[in-house]
Parts: structure tokens; C-alpha cells; sequence
């Protein structure tokens, strides 16, 4: 018989349980296996009410990501044989409600980002007539590696404040008003300074710092948050000094 | 087919499971140890800024208070802790030079420093600070 590993997953079916459970599968084991073909494994062959989320398997939808052996992951990008001899331990995302088995809720996430207006804000628009704004490398450069968030939320699994202030912005969404803060297009960095500078946004992050160790796209938040401070601590001061001057 | 065996549940509505934050749950793993290390090591910070802030109202409040000042800083006991103090300082000290690039992105002419080399200014510039004053402490007056 062929080399098999044991998978425990959490279960948690809501219409059954209050709490969650686990669940024990043996699955052939396949060195060119994924954790999420395991899981895929399970759901065709030995459980179809086995609930998780996965889209594109290759590391660009973000929508696969789960607690594997306690450390946040995309599991299309995690091979079994990384976990050998196991057994693997799969579960929900951490700091999200969990609606079921695997299937962690983002509504909050959602709601957040809308907050730091993650799209290019103008004070003026000028005419067609005038063309496309123009970008050098270099400023492409300023904010690109801020720009290949996925949203997969590896970075608020990972980030224990997120889960122990739920207020918390969190790194992702920080992350991406630096994507736009640091667009040359982009004139709408003050206006979500508003937003970033209070006790919920950048000042709740303490730099744990693990949020950018676990990003599968070297996207830095803990980075783009400790700049922030840094922008903001810099506003506050100019304030002061030149108070007259535009907030 | 639903088994409906969980009385809370109510059919097509979600009913989200919240897991308990363990209180524990920084032992998990090895980053957050040291994340809660760190932390723990702010107060002890602060202790050291009033010590000296103890030094100088010694001094100012005369000779003989600063030699008493001066006494209990030389107690065994005062030394072993005062050099345990001293680890933890360092502690917090250089895992904080360390995280500095990440806060402090320097340009010059377009390009950009790289983390390596704001670390090395800020150990650069603690060890030109801590020379000076050996230097101060050392000449005699
Ligand atoms: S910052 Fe990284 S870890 Fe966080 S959501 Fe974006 S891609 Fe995922
Ligand atoms: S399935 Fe799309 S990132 Fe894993």
C-alpha cells in the first residue's frame, strides 16, 4: 500500500455542534501534494461535508488560507512533505468567526478596508485633454511591494492584537492606505491619516512583527505601519511648530 | 439531510464559533515570547531613566546626599541587580536598533538605504554616544 499521512482537521458544523471538533483522515501522501490537495482529497474521496475555501491554487486569489500546524498559510502553497510524518493539524484562520469547519468570516476585514479608501483619491482631476499621469520606476517603486497584497489574512491570523483588540484596523488594510499614500497619483494620504492616526488604526499595532514574517507576498505590513507612525509622529510635530500650516 | 442536534442554531442563519483567547496563547510561539520579552523589559527602561533622575536630584540636593546616593548604589545586592538591569537594557536595546529599518526608509538620490546600513548608523551613533561619555567619565575632571 502506498505511504499515507494522517490529517486532523476542525470541524464545526453549526447546525450540530456548539463547539468545534476534530476530525481524523488518513490520505495517500504524494510529495508533490499541497496541503490544500489533501484537504481536496478528503472532500472527493472520503467527506463531502468537509467546508473550506480555495479558488485559483496558486498563491494569487487568497482565499485558501488556514492555521496548519498552529502557523498561518496558504495551504495551495504548502507541501505535505513539509509536515512529515505528521499528522497535520489544519484549522480556521485565528482571530476571525468561524461560520464553518474551515471557512473563517472577512466581513470585518471588509468593512475596514473600506475605511482607509483603498483607491487613488485626487483633489483635482485634470482634464483627458491632458493625458495619463505619468510614473517613473522609481516612484512605482515606492509603493509596488505595498500594492501585491492579496488579502489572504495570513497577517491578521498572525497578529495577536488583532484578535485581542478586535477594534484594530489591522496590517493588511494599513498596508494598503500605504499602497495608495505612497502612489505619486495620489493626494488622499491626510485624509486617511484621519483614520489611521487614533487608537485603533497604527497606534494599536505594538510591533509584534509576525504579520510580515507569515505574508506570502513580502508585502511588510509591520513595515508600512511602523512608517506610518513615523509620517504621523512627523505630522503631529510640523503641526505644532507651524500650526498654520495644512493639517 | 440536517441533523439539528445543536438547540442554538437557527436554520439558514449563521452562528459563528469565537474561539477563548488563552491567556497563554503568547507561549505558542517563539516570535511572540520574544515580542512579550520585549515588552516586559519597558518598565525596566523606565526604572533606569529615574535612577538617574534620582542621580541628579541627589546632586543637586547636596555633597553628603550624593555620597549616601552614591553608598547605596555601591550595596551588593543594589550591584547584582542594577547588573541584571543592565542585561535587560541591552535586551531592549538592540532587538529596538534592530526593528529601526523598519520604521526609517531613507532615500538618497532615488535610491534606497539598505536595512543593513540604517541598523549600522544607529549602532554607529550608540557607540560614538557611549565613547564620548566613557570619555567624559574616564578623563577626570
Ligand atoms: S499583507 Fe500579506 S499576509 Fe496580509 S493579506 Fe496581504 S498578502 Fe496576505
Ligand atoms: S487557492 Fe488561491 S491562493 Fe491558494
Amino acid at each position: 500500500m502506498a505511504e499515507s499521512i494522517t490529517i486532523e482537521v476542525q470541524r464545526y458544523r453549526p447546525e450540530e455542534q456548539s463547539q468545534p471538533s476534530w476530525q481524523t483522515y488518513e490520505v495517500p501522501f504524494q510529495p508533490e501534494w499541497m496541503v490544500l490537495d489533501a484537504l481536496n482529497y478528503i472532500k472527493d474521496n472520503l467527506d463531502g461535508t468537509l467546508s473550506y475555501r480555495w479558488s485559483c491554487r496558486m498563491g494569487v486569489c487568497g482565499s485558501c488560507g488556514m492555521m496548519v500546524n498552529g502557523e498561518p498559510v496558504l495551504t495551495c502553497a504548502a507541501y505535505l512533505k513539509g509536515f512529515t510524518p505528521g499528522p497535520i493539524r489544519v484549522e480556521p484562520l485565528t482571530g476571525f468567526p468561524v461560520i464553518r469547519d474551515l471557512i473563517g468570516d472577512m466581513s470585518d476585514f471588509l468593512e475596514k478596508l473600506s475605511r482607509v479608501s483603498p483607491w487613488i483619491m485626487r483633489e483635482e482631476e485634470p482634464p483627458l485633454s491632458k493625458g495619463e499621469h505619468l510614473q517613473t520606476p522609481e516612484q512605482l517603486a515606492e509603493y509596488k511591494g505595498y500594492s501585491m497584497c492579496i488579502n489572504c489574512m495570513l497577517c491578521y491570523a498572525a497578529c495577536p492584537i488583532y484578535e485581542l483588540e478586535p477594534g484594530f484596523i489591522g496590517p493588511a488594510a494599513i498596508a494598503l492606505a500605504q499602497r495608495y499614500n505612497l502612489d505619486s497619483r495620489d493626494q488622499g494620504a491626510a485624509e486617511r491619516m484621519k483614520t489611521l492616526s487614533d487608537a485603533e488604526g497604527i497606534w494599536a499595532c505594538t510591533f509584534v512583527g509576525e504579520c510580515s514574517t507569515v505574508c506570502p507576498k513580502n508585502v511588510d505590513p509591520a513595515g508600512a505601519i511602523q512608517r506610518y507612525k513615523l509620517a504621523a509622529t512627523v505630522d503631529h510635530f510640523k503641526s505644532m511648530v507651524l500650526p498654520w500650516s495644512e493639517r | 439531510m440536517v441533523r439539528a442536534v445543536n438547540p442554538d442554531y437557527t436554520p439558514h442563519h449563521p452562528k459563528w464559533y469565537r474561539r477563548r483567547i488563552p491567556i497563554f496563547w503568547w507561549i505558542r510561539k517563539r516570535a511572540y515570547v520574544k515580542f512579550i520579552a520585549r515588552e516586559l523589559t519597558s518598565p525596566f527602561v523606565a526604572y533606569a531613566a529615574a535612577l538617574l533622575l534620582m542621580q541628579v536630584w541627589a546632586l543637586a540636593r547636596g555633597g553628603a546626599a550624593y555620597a549616601r546616593f552614591l553608598a547605596w548604589l555601591q550595596l551588593g545586592p543594589v550591584l547584582i541587580w542594577h547588573g541584571a538591569l543592565l542585561i535587560i537594557l541591552l535586551f531592549h536595546t538592540v532587538t529596538w536598533l534592530n526593528l529601526a529599518p523598519k520604521a526609517i526608509v531613507l532615500h538618497v538620490r532615488g535610491r534606497r538605504i539598505p536595512d543593513a546600513a540604517v541598523v549600522a548608523g544607529h549602532y554607529a551613533a550608540w557607540l560614538a554616544v557611549s565613547t564620548f561619555l566613557v570619555w567624559l567619565l574616564v578623563r577626570g575632571w
